[in-house]
C-alpha cells in the first residue's frame, strides 16, 4: 500500500498567494513605508562626501570605544573606500541599520510581553526556534511574491530572520531580574508599569543590548544573502563575481563585509559596556 | 502587656497553604493533622495555620522560630507579597487579604515599608536613588523627596555616600541604605526580614543598637523577624515564637524566658538557659552614686541630680544598705524641713546576693524599676543591676 504524500508545501503556497491577494493593501503599505525610509537613509549617507562619514564614524567609535577601535575603523573603511567599494557599502549599512531598527521595535514588545505572561512565553519560544532554525534563503521566497525583487523583500526576510535574539535576550533578561527585587518594588507599592521601566528594563538593558548585537550580526549575513533576490550591497557585488567567475573581486568585496561586521560588533559591545 | 493599647495590625486565623488545593489541606488541618501528615498526603505544604495575633501601635514585635517555621510567609502575607489561604489581616480597619488591586497597592504605600535579608538594593540605582525609591513610586515632588531620602541617609550615617552605588558598600553599610530606603517612605509600619542575619556579629550587634535608638526615637510599629533568640531578646519588645507554622508562644523576652509555653520553647531557650549558671554578679554595674545615712536632703537630691538618677540607695558607716531614698521623697523632706533622710527611706527594692541566678532576676523588676542591689553577706551594698544589662547578659551567653 503506499502511503499519500502530504501536499504541505501546496497547502503553504496556496496560504501565500491568499496572503498576497488578501492583504495587497498591507503589503503595499510596508513596501512604500520601508522603501521611503532606505531612500531617506541612503540619500543622507550619499549626500555626505566619503572622508566626511568616514571621520564621522571614525570620532563615534573614538567616543565610544576608544582610540583602537578608532584606527580600526578609519583603517578598514578607507580600504573598501581604496578598493571602490564605498557605494556598495553604505547600501547594505543602510539595510543592515533599516532592517535592525524594525526588528528592535518589534522584539522589545514582544519580548517583554513574553517575559511577563507565562502563557505568550510559551507560545512564542517554540516559534522562536523555528524561525532561527530555518534555513535563511527560505525566507526569500514568499517575500518575493509579497514584496517583489529588491530592497523591501530584503527587508522583510531580513527582520524576520534577524529579530529571535532580540527577542530572546529581552525576555531572558526581564526574567533574570533577581525576585527580590521584584519583591522589593512590590513592597513598596510599585505598579506594572513602575515596575517595568524602573526595575526590570533597566536591569536588563545589557542583556538585551547582547541580543541586539546578535540581531545586527544575523541581519549584516542575511542582507548578503538577500542579493539573491535584487537587494543592492556589497552581496550583489559578490554575486556578480560568482557570475563572472572573478574570485578576486568576490573577495575583495567579502573582506569588505567582514570589516563592517567587525566594526558593527565592537561598536554595539561598546555601547554594551558603557551602559554598565 | 496590657491588653488596651491600640492595634495596630491584627490577625486573625491566617493560614498559608502553598500548593494547588488548599482546601484539602485545611480541611485536614481541621480534622487535627500537621504539617508533615499534611504534605505526605497532599502534596501540599501548610506554610502557616491558623496565625492570630496583634501588633500594638509603636512596638517592636519579633517573630521567631527556626528554619522552615514560616517567619518570611507570615511576613509576606502582612503585605501580601504571598496571597493568604484564609484569615484576616487588618490594618486602619482594611482587611488586606481581599483587598483590590488598585487598593492594595494604595495600602502599601500607605502602611509598609520593608528591609530585606540580601539587602534588595536596586544595583542600577546609587544609594540616594535608593533611598527615595518608595517616594518615586508615590509620586513625591523631586525636591521634596530629595530632601527626606538625605535626612534618612543622615540618619543611618551615610551623609556623604550619596552618589555611590550598592556594590561599592559593605554588607553593613548596604543594609544601612535599605534601612534608609524604609525610614524615607515613612509608611506607618516597618516590616524587616532577617534583616542583619547577613551581617557579620559585631556589624549585627551594632545595627541591633542602632535600630533601637532609632525606635525610641521614632516609636514606629516594627514586626523584625529573626532565627536568632539573642536578637530577639536584645531588640524585642514582644516575641512572637512560631514552630511549623503554628504560634507556640507570644510575650515579652521575660516570659518567654522566665515561662516557655512547652518543650521546643525550652529547646529554643536552651542556649540561654546557659545564663541559669549566670549571676547577678556578671550583669552587675558600679553605682553611679550612694548617700550616707548622715546626709541630709538637699545633698542627697543634688547627687541625684547630677547623676540624672531618681533614686538613690542609702548606706551606713560601714557601706550596709538601709534603704533607698526616691527624689520624690527627698523634695518632700526639704518641704517638711527635716535634716534626716533616714524617715523617708523606702525598703520596697529587691536585694540579691551576688550569687543570684541571672534568670530569677526576671521577675523581680517590678512596676517601679528600681535597679535591683547586690549585696554581700555582711549587707554591703556591691552594685547594682539594671533591667537592660540582663538581657544583655543573656544575650552573650548564647553567643558563646
Ligand atoms: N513558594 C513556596 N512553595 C512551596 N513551599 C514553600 C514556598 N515558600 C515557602 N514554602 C515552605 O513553607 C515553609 C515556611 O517557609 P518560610 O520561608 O516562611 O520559612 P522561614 O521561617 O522564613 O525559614 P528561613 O529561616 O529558612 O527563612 C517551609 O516549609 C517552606 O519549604
Ligand atoms: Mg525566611
Amino acid at each position: 500500500m503506499e502511503i499519500p504524500r502530504i501536499p504541505l508545501g501546496d497547502w503553504i503556497e496556496s496560504g501565500l498567494t491568499w496572503l498576497t491577494s488578501e492583504f495587497s493593501m498591507v503589503t503595499r503599505g510596508i513596501s512604500r513605508f520601508t522603501q521611503t525610509g532606505i531612500d531617506i537613509l541612503n540619500d543622507g549617507l550619499f549626500w555626505l562626501p566619503e572622508w566626511a562619514l568616514l571621520g564621522l564614524i571614525a570620532l563615534l567609535c573614538w567616543r565610544l570605544g576608544g582610540t583602537r577601535l578608532a584606527i580600526g575603523a578609519i583603517a578598514g573603511l578607507a580600504l573598501i573606500w581604496n578598493l571602490g567599494l564605498w557605494e556598495p557599502m553604505i547600501e547594505t549599512l543602510t539595510l543592515v541599520v533599516f532592517a535592525t531598527l524594525v526588528a528592535i521595535v518589534i522584539a522589545l514588545p514582544v519580548g517583554i510581553a513574553a517575559a511577563l505572561s507565562n502563557r505568550l512565553y510559551r507560545v512564542i519560544m517554540p516559534l522562536l526556534d523555528f524561525m532561527q532554525t530555518m534555513p535563511a534563503f527560505v525566507y526569500l521566497i514568499p517575500a518575493i511574491p509579497f514584496f517583489g525583487i529588491g530592497s523591501v523583500s530584503a527587508i522583510f526576510a531580513t527582520v524576520i530572520f534577524s529579530m529571535p535574539p532580540a527577542i530572546r535576550f529581552t525576555t531572558l533578561g526581564i526574567r533574570q531580574v533577581p525576585v527580590e527585587l521584584i519583591e522589593a518594588a512590590d513592597a513598596y507599592g510599585a505598579t506594572r508599569g513602575q515596575k517595568l521601566f524602573k526595575v526590570q528594563l533597566p536591569l536588563s538593558l545589557p542583556t538585551v543590548m547582547a541580543g541586539i548585537n546578535q540581531t545586527i550580526m544575523l541581519a549584516l549575513s542575511m542582507v548578503v544573502i538577500a542579493a539573491m533576490i535584487g537587494a543592492d550591497g556589497l552581496g550583489s557585488e559578490v554575486w556578480r563575481a560568482i557570475q563572472r567567475l572573478r574570485p578576486g573581486d568576490g573577495f575583495e568585496a567579502g573582506i569588505a563585509v567582514v570589516i563592517l561586521a567587525m566594526l558593527l560588533d565592537r561598536l554595539t559591545q561598546s555601547l554594551r559596556k558603557t551602559r554598565q | 502587656m496590657d491588653e488596651t493599647r491600640p492595634v495596630k495590625i491584627k490577625v486573625r486565623g491566617l493560614s498559608k497553604v502553598f500548593g494547588k488545593q488548599p482546601q484539602k489541606a485545611i480541611e485536614l488541618r481541621n480534622q487535627g493533622m500537621k504539617r508533615p501528615e499534611i504534605l505526605e498526603k497532599t502534596g501540599q505544604t501548610l506554610g502557616l495555620s491558623n496565625i492570630s495575633f496583634d501588633v500594638y501601635e509603636g512596638e517592636l514585635l519579633v517573630i521567631m522560630g527556626l528554619s522552615g517555621s514560616g517567619k518570611s510567609t507570615l511576613i509576606r502575607c502582612l503585605n501580601r507579597l504571598i496571597e493568604t489561604t484564609e484569615g484576616e489581616i487588618i490594618i486602619d480597619g482594611e482587611n488586606i487579604p481581599t483587598l483590590k488591586e488598585k487598593a492594595l497597592l494604595e495600602c502599601r504605600r500607605r502602611h509598609f515599608s520593608m528591609v530585606f535579608q540580601n539587602f534588595a538594593l536596586f544595583p542600577h540605582r546609587t544609594v540616594h536613588q535608593n533611598a527615595e525609591f518608595g517616594l518615586e513610586i508615590r509620586g513625591v515632588e523631586k525636591a521634596e523627596r530629595h530632601k527626606i531620602a538625605h535626612d534618612a541617609l543622615k540618619q543611618v550615617g551615610l551623609e556623604g555616600w550619596e552618589d555611590a552605588y550598592p556594590n561599592q558598600l559593605s554588607g553593613g553599610m548596604q543594609q544601612r541604605v535599605g534601612l534608609a530606603r524604609a525610614l524615607a517612605n515613612d509608611a506607618t509600619v516597618l516590616l524587616m526580614d532577617e534583616a542583619f542575619s547577613a551581617l557579620d556579629p559585631l556589624i549585627r550587634k551594632d545595627m541591633q543598637q542602632e535600630l533601637l535608638q532609632l525606635q525610641s526615637k521614632m516609636q514606629k510599629t516594627t514586626v523584625f523577624i529573626t532565627h536568632d533568640l539573642d536578637e530577639a531578646l536584645n531588640i524585642g519588645d514582644r516575641i512572637v515564637l512560631l514552630k511549623d507554622g503554628e504560634v507556640v508562644q507570644i510575650g515579652t523576652p521575660e516570659e518567654i524566658l522566665t515561662k516557655p509555653a512547652d518543650d521546643y520553647v525550652r529547646r529554643f531557650i536552651e542556649g540561654v538557659d546557659r545564663a541559669r549558671i549566670l549571676t547577678a554578679e556578671s550583669a552587675m554595674r558600679p553605682l553611679r552614686s550612694t548617700a550616707r545615712e548622715s546626709d541630709g536632703p538637699r545633698t542627697a537630691l543634688h547627687r541625684m541630680r547630677d547623676h540624672t538618677i531618681d533614686s538613690i540607695y542609702v548606706v551606713d558607716r560601714d557601706r550596709r544598705l538601709i534603704g533607698l531614698l526616691e527624689a520624690d521623697a527627698a523634695s518632700r523632706a526639704i518641704e517638711e524641713g527635716s535634716d534626716s533622710i533616714i524617715p523617708y527611706l523606702t525598703q520596697d527594692f529587691r536585694k540579691v546576693p551576688m550569687d543570684e541566678p541571672l534568670h530569677n532576676l526576671f521577675a523581680m523588676f517590678s512596676e517601679k524599676s528600681f535597679p535591683i542591689a547586690v549585696i554581700d553577706q555582711q549587707e554591703q551594698l556591691l552594685g547594682v543591676v539594671v533591667k537592660g544589662a540582663v538581657l544583655d547578659e543573656l544575650a552573650r551567653a548564647g553567643e558563646q
